[in-house]
């Protein structure tokens, strides 16, 4: 074998580190066992469980409501900062916007607990996780719309400006066509980060309020069982299609989210 | 310039830099600080803090004379530490095959690398619950390591091949005609010319192991705890606040220090291409 034969079997042996785990969990979801060690035969009684379960409903209902509104909030406050980011150049700000992205996330989740019942003496709930998750997003839209606007000839601005445009008529007029496809990856980014996030929320949420990552984490420390198959095969095809329709907006996106 | 021209401009600077500014001092920046302040209070008697003025040095304290936090930390570096190794080794073939594959070939191979990435985060360790558990490896350092690397990697891949794609293969040609063997051309150009993005995929690896809870708790042995479940066992299970705030403010100190040594080292290297190239 040459080098580049070795190479090649190394790079397949690292795809299928990453597939082979996840394709096991979608392939038992459609397992006719209780048990996920052997298949027996296929069957969608794990997803008809699932349909019927109501604290699986209600967790899902709460992931989406709050993933709606807090990209909604995020993108308006993300775009705000990508603008001001590109076009005032300060200094301070990419540190304040950038660094609740880069941070460890339990860190966010502590503080932003201590601050919730120390400081606010609010009750842990819906408000406390929406604002949560409004935090770590607007970095990420911010990046997305800073690219796309890095991109620009500025002299349009300008020129708009020089022909009597308002600063108003110029944003909608030529600013907020030219962002929009940033605008949406940035949304449907958040959005998937919001329904997706683990580690913060279980630290806002308090006793109230469950999210979808939050039930699969209770049902995961008590035991295996096909259902939580069956839940993370629907979040892992509603996360890829989000994932996969932003890229196609913004390609800027996929380096979005290492950052 | 006249007045009414430079008014609304200025008046569009604030619209813009005034909500999402004042959203993160009060939602970020604020509550970083109030992580500090709580360090330096007492415990309250039923959790959280007792009450204000009480305050004292004793959660740091607390933390360097028991040896048990000492040897949490070693072992939070260690594990971050062979992660990333584990991720450079991983990442290296299959980030330098797509640098190399035909320009219309690579968008769809960095697609799936980004794919299982984008998957939640406790699925993936689920997986590998489901595939250790029948196999007797669950709940050891090894099913920790496995999912550290596992839900980790594609950050490591990532920021490599963006690094090795923009190599001019030109060097490569050059150090072949002279003679070098595909071994040296590895460890004399390649390897060097890509120590930045090693240096920002270990930044990305590095920092979030250090602060992870959920892997060792969900994959790991009772020894197997670090740093991350240390604070979230203050937060939520002791409920002594100002332990668990001195630890947070000791794992953001490490953070920012590593993250200023990942810059320094990407510069660094950065300099190192330009002399070659």
């Amino acid at each position: 074998m040459t080098s580049r034969h070795w190479l090649w079997a190394a790079a397949l042996a690292t795809y299928a580190f990453l597939y082979v785990p996840l394709a096991a969990v979608v392939l038992f979801s459609f397992n006719d066992s209780q048990l996920n060690a052997q298949w027996v035969g296929f069957t969608l009684s794990w997803y008809h469980k699932l349909v019927h379960d109501p604290e699986m409903l209600g967790a899902a209902f709460n992931s989406l409501m709050i993933a709606v509104l807090s990209s909604t909030i995020a993108t308006v406050l993300g775009a705000m900062a990508g603008l001001a980011m590109q076009r005032y150049r300060y200094r301070w700000l990419p540190a304040l916007v950038l660094t609740p992205v880069a941070m460890p996330e339990i860190l966010l989740g502590v503080s932003l607990l201590l601050f919730f019942r120390q400081v606010l003496d609010l009750t842990l709930g819906f408000v406390s996780i929406l604002i949560a998750h409004i935090t770590f997003s607007i970095g990420f839209v911010a990046v997305i719309v800073r690219s796309r606007l890095a991109g620009m000839d500025e002299s349009i601005f300008e020129a708009a400006r020089d022909l009597g445009a308002t600063p108003w008529q110029t944003f909608r007029r030529i600013t907020l066509p030219l962002i929009l496809p940033a605008l949406v990856a940035g949304y449907l980014m958040s959005f998937t980060l919001s329904i997706d996030d683990f580690v913060i929320t279980f630290f806002v949420a308090g006793v109230g309020v469950t999210t979808l990552p939050l039930q699969i984490y209770s049902m995961i420390k008590v035991a295996v069982t096909p259902e939580v198959n069956a839940v993370s095969t629907l979040l892992m095809g509603v996360t890829l299609t989000l994932v996969f329709l932003a890229s196609r907006f913004a390609p800027d996106v996929l380096k979005a989210r290492e950052a | 310039m006249s007045d009414t021209r430079t008014l609304p401009a200025d008046r569009t600077k604030w619209v813009v830099t005034l909500p999402p500014t004042l959203f993160l001092i009060a939602f970020f920046l604020l509550p970083a600080l109030i992580v500090v302040a709580a360090s330096l209070r007492e415990p309250g008697e039923f959790g959280g803090l007792a009450p204000w003025p009480a305050h004292s040095l004793d959660a740091y304290r607390f933390l360097f004379r028991d040896v048990i936090y000492v040897e949490i930390f070693a072992r939070s570096f260690f594990v971050a530490l062979l992660t990333t190794l584990l991720c450079i080794v991983a990442a290296y073939p299959l980030a330098w095959l797509i640098a190399r594959s035909p320009a219309r070939r690579r968008d769809l191979l960095v697609l799936l690398v980004i794919l299982p990435f984008a998957s939640n985060f406790l699925v993936r360790i689920y997986a590998w619950i489901m595939i250790l558990g029948p196999a007797g490896l669950l709940y050891s350092p090894f099913a920790v390591i496995a999912g550290m690397v596992y839900v980790h990697l594609p950050l490591m891949i990532l920021p490599l091949y963006t690094n090795l794609e923009k190599h001019d293969p030109a060097l490569l040609e050059a150090a072949q005609d002279l003679g070098a063997s595909a071994w040296t051309r590895f460890w004399r150009v390649t390897f060097p010319l890509s120590l930045p993005g090693i240096f920002s995929g270990s930044a990305l690896v590095f920092i979030p192991v250090l602060g992870m809870f959920a892997v060792p708790e969900l994959l790991g042995g009772t020894g197997d705890i670090l740093i991350g479940n240390l604070i979230k066992q203050q937060f939520l299970e002791d409920r002594d606040w100002p332990l668990g705030s001195a630890l947070s403010i000791l794992l953001t100190i490490a953070v920012l220090a590593l993250a200023a040594l990942a810059t320094w080292g990407a510069k660094r290297g950065l300099h190192g291409t330009e002399a070659v190239s």
